[in-house]
């Protein structure tokens, strides 16, 4: 990797319905961009180019930047928009970054679940007509397939499952911009309705309102804005098969790529000992233990041993989400950046309440698509 | 700007009609359905019996070179049971979503798994069982869409 690329700092709004409600998408970029300027001591005119995240589904409009582009500051400005997960929106701004053609680059997500149809209703859309939209394949349905395969496989008992959930609602409460900040029992998260057996209504991730801005620079740039820079040490990409028959679930393949690139850019061959914690997108309480696999936290039907034993709660050796994660805080496209965010503030010692004490290194993950078939994987080091 | 304004929600909703061509792959697949047939295609390269079937094998990067007929049994390799609404939804729930593994193919089919009593729905879920034979239940007017099946029905043999 040529030149070292950092992120300069962050802002969030605090997420979800009750807070933000009444605010327009566009109201929401704005705060977090004014937000992050002031911060970080920057103009407007100093950033060339700014690349926004949202989706057209979710806004219910085409075009779903050109409401908000504005509120980002990207008038007459280098300004494209990524679709879906705003995780590869902050790989884009790194290559620009690398390219040499841009000293400094404002990535910003926004999506308001609570405008929108419901994320199966949405999610619905990304399967195709003629096969799996159909049969009922969206997001939550795939889960339930692939929750239910893990506990078939592996003999994962209900009250595993229930711990991730209690273990990332609890985290959430000391985490100021989280949306669902709850001190959970087993009892309560197994007595929650079954939505998509086996898993229940605590265990799947619903949706939130918010947005999220990051500055990155060169490392020159860094050095005279932030005194704690956040180094962007590795990115990885990959995506499975379309068919879900096509794919065995718990394999989670893509994510084995993508983390085997990032760590293989950033240096990292032992992510267990080498990782201080971990920002993961877990739309189930299942896939948080599928994506401790697929990091090379633990072997393969391991992932229920590290919640048993606490290695990834708040106190471990390495905690993952100590934001709450994404069952606490959804804004759809938006979470793949606030993994970023979260991470970030985790680095620069900023994080208050959830501090996790003395991180150097940590991963922000993010995944899009049924059961997740794409993941994008960030190394990030002080 | 201080002051304080009820807040303004404008409603509204999309449904906008499409027309999406199967190909001719997909068509003879979907024509396949009309006669009680679960067509694969099989890749030259890996040789995997792909279903439903493909242009080509989407791991090899290769065409497709055979059609492949492949059972309406087959073993449930994993499910969930649906509890829950969302627009579009063909079953009104609580129904059960499989993937199946159909006698002859090298790929799992999506689709929905029926003829279980749903009333008590965690004692359903102790009758379901991964390798479980299941088999494919017809719709009388078939149309040649993939709801020609209606589901598939678990089986003893």
């Amino acid at each position: 990797m040529s030149g070292r690329v950092a992120i300069v700092d962050v802002a969030q709004t605090k997420h979800g319905a009750p807070y933000i409600r009444n605010l327009t998408v566009s109201d929401l970029v704005y705060i977090v961009v004014k937000e992050l300027l002031e911060k970080t001591g920057i103009s407007i005119e100093d950033l060339e180019t700014i690349i926004t995240s949202s989706s057209d589904f979710w806004q219910g409009s085409g075009c779903s930047n050109v409401f908000y582009f504005d509120a980002a500051g990207a008038y007459l400005k280098d300004s494209p928009k990524v679709e879906e997960d705003s995780a590869l929106g902050f790989v884009y701004a790194f290559m620009r970054i690398l390219s040499g053609h841009f000293d400094k680059a404002l990535i910003v997500a926004v999506t308001k679940c609570s405008e929108a149809p419901s994320i199966s209703d949405i999610t619905s859309l990304n399967s195709d007509p003629f096969y799996q939209r159909p049969v009922g394949i969206e997001e939550v349905t795939a889960a339930g397939l692939q929750a239910q395969q893990y506990v078939s496989r592996y003999k994962l008992s209900d009250e595993i499952r229930a711990e991730i959930a209690v273990k990332n609602y609890r985290n959430a409460i000391n985490n100021p911009y989280a949306h669902r900040r709850m001190n959970l029992t087993i009892d309560e998260v197994l007595g929650s309705e079954i939505l998509a057996y086996p898993l229940r209504r605590l265990e799947v991730a619903d949706g939130s309102d918010g947005a999220v801005a990051v500055l990155i620079s060169s490392e020159e740039a860094a050095r005279k804005l932030t005194d704690t820079p956040v180094w962007i040490r590795g990115v990885g990409w990959s995506v499975d098969h379309y068919f879900l028959g096509d794919r065995d679930l718990l394999e989670v393949v893509s994510l084995r790529e993508a983390s085997e690139r990032a760590y293989k850019m950033s240096g990292i061959r032992y992510p267990r000992k080498q990782i201080d914690l971990a920002e993961v997108c877990e739309t189930s309480t299942v896939q948080e233990l599928l994506w401790y696999e697929g990091l090379g936290f633990c072997n393969r039907g391991e992932g229920w041993k590290l919640i048993a034993d606490g290695v990834t709660g708040m106190y471990g050796e390495l905690p993952v989400n100590p934001s709450g994660g994404v069952l606490a805080t959804n804004p759809y496209v938006a979470r793949g950046l606030i993994r970023v965010a979260e991470a970030t503030l985790q680095l620069k010692g900023e994080a208050g309440r959830r501090q996790v004490p003395d991180a150097e290194t940590a991963i922000a993950h993010s995944t899009h698509g049924a059961a997740g078939s794409h993941h994008t994987v960030i190394v990030l080091g002080r | 700007m201080g002051e304080e304004i009820e807040p303004r929600i404008i409603e509204g909703a999309l449904s906008l009609p499409y027309r999406w061509a199967t190909g001719p792959v997909g068509a003879r697949f979907l024509e396949g359905l009309k006669n009680k047939k679960i067509l694969g295609t099989r890749c030259p390269k890996c040789r995997r019996v792909l279903v439903p079937a493909r242009k080509f094998c989407p791991r090899c990067f290769v065409d497709t070179d055979e059609w492949v007929e492949v059972g309406d049994k087959g073993i449930l390799r994993t499910f969930t049971i649906i509890n829950f609404s969302f627009v579009g939804q063909v079953r009104k729930p609580p129904y059960i979503v499989g993937i199946i593994e159909l006698d002859g193919a090298d790929v799992g089919f999506t689709h929905f798994i029926g003829g279980v009593d749903l009333t008590d729905i965690e004692k359903a879920a102790r009758e379901l069982r991964p390798g479980m034979r299941v088999q494919a239940v017809w719709r009388e007017e078939r149309k040649g869409d993939i709801l020609d099946i209606e589901y598939f029905k678990p089986v003893r043999e």
